[in-house]
């Protein structure tokens, strides 16, 4: 059932925004059904596979286990927050280019996982690659070109180029 | 200046041309289509395995606030199936109810609340009947009949005999059997099942978006299921996650999303759950193998016998088709002779299996190579040379009249031997008896597989050619592809595009490709078998030379010369070195002036001599115009204290005719090898009396990055002569050999054999304990 609602205040891919949101909804759910972004998947049943993940305040978050209201005053960084300069973000090149992507659904969890570890750490180790991504499932790669996207990503990063 | 030169980018590494829509979020799939007005729909399914439904009684759900209609299988009588000859599915069970899950009716609400409150409203009422969850079960005397007309419930029985296996026996220096077990598995591709349905009843259409492999054979069902005419139907894939086999036949989600669609006269969106995506399955079925094989001393194979029986859930799905080709696919990886198949396709009731990657062939070849490993251990022979030994020579028919004009497996061997270190390090790295560092064993296991590009003659066969692409060319001078092939996440739309833009000499970014969309696109039979690059391809590249000449006759108009003294540099046509020529724009101006806008036709048919044999009954399963090749070497670490088995590298040499795409080659082979990793190692759809258990992505266990090996790719080009640029398939060859070449590693590091998929830790702990107990008693020790 539809709880009551309340006003959620956030900052959601760099603009401050306000809306009515039940205090039931999922921030998977408000972002997709109520803001239209649906760059963010939904591929499970709660807190399985990780192709929801977004970042709040830079942090790799499962939205399909986040409240919307949990949000309030914070930063969401969705998928679509990335390469809006009209260049591909250095994580997103590493996963075109490096066909870190191949059906995409995994792919913007995958890619918001790797620009929270880089936006830490911008020189991660394999064994902290591999930890960061370890609760994102994908099904088409076998991930080892997602291991090459995301060290390509740094080695752009080492250019200037933005997670 | 730069002398003109055409562009080529077949070959090379090509990152997939929809790569930034799918890394940005842009890409869009079924459930991503919202608009306004939508309705929410949800599935009531049987919590019943076997039963004659008695009443459906959803007076109370119609009741709830939102509900706007619910259908039952009172509203549709018709039934659906891939296979024309076996179409036994109701989109809403009448009648009885087959297994736990079954769909039994459907709501549409204002949204998924309202949806979900009226599911728990329904009330569903069976005489139960017995239910059988293991092949045997169903299969033994006296049971109940799943289906009427199909006597034992037996979906479908294969014998034949090739040769004698009598004779071949007994020509044989060493006779062994083996028996396997295979666990049934799951696609579990990252995206959900979804349908949205629009109905317009003002002009009698319907407009359905499905995450589908299949968009041609969803527009056949739906056409069957609605009673309507195929021309009032439209159907548009989006973008697809992924999906292995289980969406290449028409699934009851997007028939049920338009009869609701068609009942409320609206637009309904139906998004499953993760569960019922693995309830609705499709998957690879549970699979019990005896085989016997017959070897000389050199490892040359002289008989073959094998037993295969499927449990394969309560519908035909593409059954039939999987029974034939475990056998059909003993063939055309090494020279047989004196081969008998035995194989039943039973009918239970867990959910309906289907086509998974590797079609028929995997469980098979787990079996055979198994044996063949553990033959040449007691013959003394290297794995290699027994394979060696049994090599066939191309071009060639074999046995059961399959064409085999290309084999690079032996080059495949090659790679594998030499990039793994096979020689110095097999046997060196501890053997059971041998070198041990702390409780860990090393081992390494070789094997390989084989696959069809396509089957040579589709499924719904209609006389068209197999595969049709159309390709426009305008005032702006882009290159249109127009292509019914369903793009996965596989890339084919980027391999029609590399393929046109190469025959024009053109850069990729000329060339646009639409697909996808029943109102534009010419018809495919859809992505399944690995058939979109060699049919498709082969389509492409004849329009694009039809193409190619409409655009060297306007050139040599344009510049008063002859069509034959043209040449094409992709965006210059000139008449001789020294001629300066003509643009591309300037060739598709003169071009136009006759026609207006160009569309030009490719079109590709298989050769009747690729369409298998008659020497039994289904025997054109298995027909392709060429087979790829695989051959692999696995290294684990098993740890005996805890039985956990770690893969810590995989050589792969994959035989895809030629790489039009060595990147996406890579990527595909890949995918394939971790797969294959999932079946052997953890993955196991599990059942309590009917109901799946495993129904989510943690306790169905798919390998994580953190659980998963290198994996090296070596591309293995034989050229085959049909293929376009050569090119065969290069998605499905390489899964089958990874399960075997994990169990002969373990072999080799510990000395004990597991026939029994998958290899859990639970089960190598067993066995290494079992082994410990029993040398104890013997008063030996390890």
């Amino acid at each position: 059932m539809i709880r009551l609602a309340r006003l959620l205040e956030c900052r959601l891919n760099g603009r401050d925004r306000a809306d009515a949101v039940a205090d039931n909804i999922l921030l998977l759910d408000y972002l997709r059904e109520k803001v239209g972004l649906t760059g963010t998947k939904t591929g499970c049943d709660g807190g399985e596979c990780g192709a929801c993940t977004v970042l709040i305040d830079d942090r790799p978050t499962l939205s399909c286990l986040t409240l919307a209201a949990t949000v309030q005053g914070k930063r969401v960084d969705t998928i679509e927050s990335l390469g809006t300069d009209g260049q591909l973000s250095a994580v997103q090149r590493g996963f075109h280019e490096k066909l870190g992507s191949q059906c995409g659904y995994c792919t913007p969890g995958f890619i918001m996982a790797s620009a929270g570890l880089l936006r830490k750490n911008p020189n991660p180790t394999d064994a902290e690659i591999l930890e960061a991504l370890g609760s994102n499932i994908c099904r088409c790669t076998g991930y080892v070109k997602i291991i090459e996207a995301v060290k390509f990503a740094v080695a752009l990063g080492r250019q200037g180029i933005a997670p | 200046m730069n002398k003109p030169a055409p562009a080529h980018n077949i070959g090379s590494y090509v990152p997939m041309i929809d790569g930034p829509e799918k890394v940005s979020g842009r890409a869009k799939y079924t459930a991503d289509i919202l608009g306004a007005g939508q309705l929410a729909g949800r599935i009531y399914r049987s919590p019943y395995s076997h039963g004659e439904i008695v009443n459906v009684d959803v007076s109370e759900a119609l009741k709830v606030r939102g509900v706007v209609s619910i259908v039952t299988g009172a509203d549709c009588d018709r039934t659906f199936g891939v296979l024309p000859v076996a179409r036994s599915e109701h989109p809403l069970a009448r009648d009885k109810v087959r297994y736990r899950g079954e769909p039994v009716a459907a709501v549409a609400a204002i949204d998924d609340v309202a949806a979900r409150e009226a599911l728990r409203r329904i009330k569903f009422t069976v005489r139960e009947l017995p239910a059988y969850y293991t092949a045997k079960d169903a299969l033994a005397p006296g049971a109940a009949l799943l289906h009427e007309k199909k006597p034992g419930n037996i979906e479908r029985d294969v014998l034949f005999e090739l040769g004698s296996t009598a004779q071949g026996f007994a020509q044989a220096d060493l006779v062994r059997e083996g028996t396997y077990n295979c666990a049934e598995v799951c696609q579990n591709q990252m995206e959900m099942h979804a349908a949205v349905a629009e109905y317009d009843a003002v002009r009698d259409r319907m407009t359905v978006h499905a995450s589908t492999q299949v968009p041609y054979y969803v527009h056949l069902m739906l056409s069957q299921i609605l009673g309507m005419d195929m021309s009032r139907i439209r159907v548009i894939k989006p973008h697809v996650g992924g999906g292995f086999g289980c969406r290449t036949e028409t699934l009851a989600i997007e028939l049920i999303a338009a009869l609701l669609a068609r009942k409320a006269n609206a637009t309904v969106r139906i998004v499953t759950t993760r569960e019922e995506t693995f309830i609705t399955h499709r998957g690879r079925p549970e699979t019990d193998i005896r085989l016997k094989i017959g070897m000389r001393k050199d490892g040359r194979i002289t008989a073959v016998e094998c037993d295969c029986d499927q449990r394969g859930g309560a519908h035909s799905g593409y059954g039939i088709v999987t029974i034939l080709y475990s056998g059909s696919m003993l063939y055309a990886i090494y020279d047989l002779h004196n081969v008998k198949y035995v194989g039943r396709r039973a009918l239970t009731n867990t959910p309906p299996c289907g086509a998974f990657r590797g079609h028929g062939t995997v469980d098979v070849r787990f079996a055979f190579e198994s044996l063949i490993d553990e033959m040449a251990a007691e013959l003394g022979l290297d794995p290699f040379t027994v394979r060696r030994a049994n090599l066939l020579k191309a071009p060639t028919f074999t046995d059961n009249d399959l064409m085999v004009n290309s084999y690079g497996l032996p080059e495949c061997l090659d790679w594998v031997e030499r990039a793994s270190g096979w020689g110095k390090r097999k046997g060196k790295l501890g053997n059971g008896t041998g070198v041990r560092k702390g409780q860990v064993r090393k081992g390494l296991g070789m094997a390989c597989s084989h696959y069809i590009s396509g089957a040579s003659k589709p499924v719904n066969w209609t006389g068209e050619p197999h595969a049709t692409v159309k390709i426009k060319l305008d005032f702006d001078g882009s290159i249109v592809v127009l292509s019914g092939a369903a793009d996965i996440g596989q890339g084919s739309t980027t391999i029609l595009a590399q393929t046109v833009a190469e025959v024009l000499g053109l850069e990729l970014s000329r060339v646009r490709v639409v697909t996808g969309d029943s109102e534009v696109v010419p018809k495919d039979n859809g992505s399944y078998s690995s058939r979109v690059t060699f049919m498709v391809g082969n389509a492409a590249l004849d329009a694009a030379r039809n193409l190619k000449s409409v655009l060297v006759n306007a050139a040599a108009r344009k510049l008063e010369a002859r069509p034959e003294d043209i040449e094409c540099l992709g965006e210059i046509y000139r008449a001789g070195a020294q001629d300066r020529g003509a643009t591309f724009d300037e060739v598709v101006t003169e071009a136009l002036k006759d026609t207006g806008t160009i569309t030009v036709t490719g079109n590709y048919s298989t050769i009747p001599e690729s369409h298998g044999g008659k020497k039994y009954r289904g025997s054109a399963i298995g027909g392709t115009m060429g087979y790829s090749y695989s051959a692999q070497v696995v290294e684990v670490s098993v740890d005996e204290e805890t039985g956990v088995v770690t893969v810590d590298k995989v050589w792969v040499a994959h035989d895809c005719g030629k790489a039009l795409n060595r990147l996406t080659v890579e990527g595909q082979v890949q995918g394939s090898v971790w797969m294959g990793m999932g079946q052997a190692m953890s993955e196991e759809a599990a059942y309590h009396e009917g109901l799946m258990v495993t129904a989510n992505m943690l306790d169905y266990r798919v390998p994580t990055i953190q659980d998963s090996p290198p994996i090296e790719v070596g591309i293995v080009e034989s050229n085959d002569p049909h293929g376009p640029f050569g090119a065969k398939e290069a998605g499905e060859g390489s899964l089958a050999a990874f399960l075997p070449a994990l169990t002969n590693a373990i072999a080799d590091a510990i000395g004990i054999r597991f026939n029994d998929l998958p290899v859990t830790p639970d089960r190598v702990f067993e066995a290494v304990e079992k082994r410990r107990r029993a040398l104890e008693k013997k008063g030996g020790g390890n």
